[in-house]
């Protein structure tokens, strides 16, 4: 640490209030939305928010283009993107730790186990636990009239024999996939070979639009043939969400990498400076572990 | 950056600078505290005699949640936010902090979120009255319309939060002069650096929370329904998994200013400096594995209900600590009295009744009586305005003379210690013997034999409520009019890098490290 002496502390900037503004925009223009007002306010301030990340980026970009980032302000830059990830994790973590506590206690509970003795007998008499929840509680006491009704299929593992055919097999081998070839992307850009990284990490780009094609024609499947929505009771609510914010990651994770693929072109990289790009691949690789998760604990083990 | 601040009201707005985003977040935190304590005046007005006298029940909802909304995520986590701008980049010889943009967009996110919270009050349907806890159903089947306005809130404070918890421990981990190792960090920046830990794993789960909310409100979800399978209690589960942690969020930062000022004024350094880490980190890992002792009574498995018990009573050990060493650094020490060290020594006393009473609620049996009771609201009061708000107005009288170059008026500043002393005292005392006898908290109106207590309690709030303006006179009337001060340690007992620098301290410091021996 002793030889940085010249710390970047950038002059006044407007791009910040910008952001806070539309992210203030968002956040009034979300809440009227949602409860059938118009959509008007959360464009606008989708809209500030986008050009001022775009204004912003560029500007980071050029400042380490120009030299002005020392070492030392880089190693922040590390620090803010690691720890960003691990506020990602968390998110996360509440997700599939509610999945949890519902398949394992408090639908349980629900049937009459333990503690749920007298919920069940006087609520919710006749109710059985079991995941996928096709039944709920709501079905079970109210029939036809039930407000929450399970699916008519769910998305678990449907026997060797049509292994092949199962969409989240295949989300798997290219979402796996695309965590290798990022890493070969890595690995050339560390040797100062651009055309491999560039070839490299444009297939990294195509697989991660491939899963969410995939991803995209599974929920069309499921709305239209399976009988399973967001509103299908627990199981719908949490596979859905589930994947649904995961499948957002991804698609934040390609604009970021398809973002680094076109600095590539432009020769932003090479092998001493690549954060940027490192960044995002952190980032990629993330959603690659969180997905191993979801397909373990949402598809297999269900 | 050699020169000074920008003229007019863009200096603010655009600004880049700690010291001005310190004082952003200090002035902004303020605002909130007043906000927030006039909710509260309107609900001791309320309940000063039972029956109902001023406002109505939905409205006294409305300002229980609002109080306990702006007051916890208003004015106490932001003023230590500004205590960290300010103060850690001059206690480890840093030139600012990490990452000065994203510094200034942690703060000014911060208006955008209340104001959009605040409006709610003026809008159809009036502000969230389901509790600052937010507990479903009430807060999704039976809440107003005007929660999703408070979701949104919520998740754009979130995002603040999280980015300045990034900024401070990069700013912590990256920035140290040289020679400055971990264990050798002043105490506040330790305890800075394990809040921001906290901060970065606790607000991502409170804005799962919200969305989890926002989807059974809008979409149909089925999170907290048990029609579909979900779990109200979920809701709680999430809730205090961020909660129990939030209020050591809002502590740490607190044990660190007193650290710093009991030292100063003992003329002794710090008793047992490395236990004051080891406690701390011990106190914010064991602020993850015991949130449900906040939910005793929602029908766990005895086995649940023992294990956070015991858990919870842990937590005691490391506090015990911090307290012991305290009062070891004032042992022989020779003390003086000013205005800072007086809600210091108020600090350690009162926190440690809060820490007692807290020990009693942690008791799973016990805490079937005191449940929802007025003597929860005792015990957390001690905590969070005893322990967090007296800590923040002694960092307030101990540095502003650094910041400003001017002495506050210490026998005004005496006064105004006193009243909020007794003040607080009057207010928040008789509360434990409510709850005990069988008040419960949030209600707008109470059975005739609890009216004495809560008499008392209101003129206490009024007293307590009136010190706070008197605080604010003083704060303007030093930096207008205050006796100029110029030596770089203004107490001559205090230690470390921030007071090598000129008083007042320049625009910008340290641009080049300083060497820590």
């Amino acid at each position: 640490m002793s030889t940085e002496s010249s710390y970047h502390v950038p002059e006044q900037s407007r791009l910040p209030i910008f952001a806070a503004t539309g992210l203030g925009l968002i956040a009034y223009g979300a809440g009227s939305w949602v409860q059938g007002g118009s959509a008007m306010f959360f464009l606008a301030g989708a809209l500030v928010l986008a050009f001022t990340l775009y204004a912003w980026f560029s500007l980071v970009i050029k400042e380490n283009m120009a030299g002005m980032n020392s070492a030392q302000l880089k190693r922040s830059y590390v620090w803010g993107m690691g720890w960003f990830i691990f506020s990602e994790v968390m998110f996360f973590a509440v997700f599939f730790g509610s999945l949890y506590y519902v398949r394992n206690l408090a639908l349980p509970w629900l049937s009459g186990e333990g503690v749920g003795e007298s919920t069940n007998a006087l609520l919710w008499d006749g109710f059985e636990a079991a995941w996928p929840l096709m039944t709920t509680p709501d079905m079970v006491v109210n029939g036809e009239a039930a407000q929450f009704k399970g699916p008519d299929q769910n998305m678990s593992f449907p026997g060797w024999d049509k292994l092949f055919s199962w969409l989240p097999l295949w989300n798997t081998i290219v979402l796996m996939t695309s965590s290798f070839t990022v890493h070969i992307a890595h690995t050339a850009i560390k040797n100062n070979n651009r055309g491999k990284f560039n070839l490299w990490l444009g297939i990294t780009v195509a697989l991660g639009a491939i899963f969410l094609v995939l991803q995209a024609e599974e929920y069309i499947h499921a709305y239209q043939h399976m009988g399973l929505t967001l509103e299908s009771g627990i199981y719908g609510t949490t596979f859905f969400m589930l994947t649904g914010f995961h499948g957002a990651h991804v698609t934040m994770g390609t604009i970021m990498l398809l973002i680094q693929f076109l600095r590539g072109l432009k020769g932003h990289f090479n092998s001493e400076d690549q954060f940027g790009f490192e960044a995002a691949s952190w980032y990629w690789h993330f959603v690659d572990v969180v997905w191993v998760g979801l397909f373990i604990f949402v598809y297999v083990l269900a | 950056m050699a020169h000074g601040p920008a003229k007019g009201i863009g200096r603010w707005l655009f600004t880049t600078n700690h010291k001005d985003i310190g004082t952003l977040y200090l002035w902004f935190s303020f605002a909130m505290f007043l906000l927030g304590g006039s909710f509260a005046m309107i609900i001791r007005a309320e309940l000063f005699e039972p029956g109902m006298q001023i406002i109505r029940p939905e409205f006294f909802n409305q300002m229980t949640t609002m109080h306990g909304l702006v007051m916890v995520f208003g004015a106490i986590m932001p003023a230590f936010v500004g205590l960290a701008n300010w103060m850690i980049p001059m206690m480890i010889g840093a030139p600012d902090m990490a990452l000065p943009r994203m510094n200034n967009l942690s703060f000014w996110i911060l208006p955008f979120a209340f104001a959009l919270m605040a409006s709610t009050l003026f809008m159809e349907g009036g502000a969230p009255n389901f509790g600052w806890t937010f507990y479903a159903p009430l807060s999704t089947t039976y809440a107003p319309d005007t929660v999703n306005f408070f979701i949104f809130a919520v998740h754009i404070m979130g995002a603040s939060s999280i980015m300045g918890s990034i900024n401070i421990i990069a700013t912590v981990l990256n920035m140290r002069a040289p020679g400055m190792t971990l264990m050798k960090m002043p105490m506040f920046v330790w305890t800075w650096l394990i809040t921001a830990f906290l901060l970065i794993a606790v607000m991502p789960v409170l804005a799962g929370a919200v969305t989890m909310m926002l989807m059974d409100i809008n979409f149909g979800t089925s999170f907290f329904d048990a029609a579909g399978g979900g779990d109200p209690v979920l809701f709680q589960h999430v809730f205090w998994f961020f909660g129990h942690p939030e209020v050591y969020i809002i502590i740490l930062p607190a044990f660190g200013v007193i650290s710093h000022i009991i030292p100063t004024f003992s003329r002794k350094p710090l008793f047992g400096y490395s236990s004051m880490v080891y406690a701390t980190a011990s106190i914010a890992f064991l602020s993850f594995i015991v949130w449900a002792h906040h939910m005793f009574l929602v029908g766990m498995p005895i086995g649940g209900e023992l294990y956070f018990m015991y858990a919870t009573m842990l937590i005691a050990i490391p506090t015990a600590a911090k307290v012991f060493n305290w009062i070891s650094t004032m042992f022989r020490g020779s003390m003086t009295f000013e205005t800072p060290m007086l809600f210091a020594i108020a600090f350690v006393i009162l926190f440690t009744i809060g820490g007692f009473t807290g020990v009693m609620v942690a008791i799973a049996p016990a805490d079937v009586q005191y449940h929802d009771s007025y003597f929860v609201v005792a015990h957390f009061h001690y905590v969070m305005v005893a322990g967090a708000v007296f800590s923040g107005t002694a960092a307030v009288y101990y540095w502003l003379p650094k910041w400003c170059g001017r002495m506050y008026d210490e026998s005004m500043a005496k006064v105004q210690f006193w009243v909020s002393f007794v003040g607080f005292n009057v207010t928040f005392f008789p509360q434990h013997f409510l709850g005990l006898a069988g008040m419960p908290r949030r209600y707008a109106d109470y059975a005739l034999q609890f009216s004495d207590w809560n008499m008392v309690s209101s003129i206490g709030a009024f007293m307590y409520g009136a010190s706070q303006l008197l605080f604010l006179f003083i704060v303007i009337r030093t930096i207008r009019s205050g006796t100029p001060v110029s030596e770089p340690k203004v107490w001559e007992g205090a230690e470390g890098l921030e007071w090598t620098l000129a008083t007042p301290v320049p625009y910008h410091t340290f641009s080049t490290p300083p060497e820590v021996k």
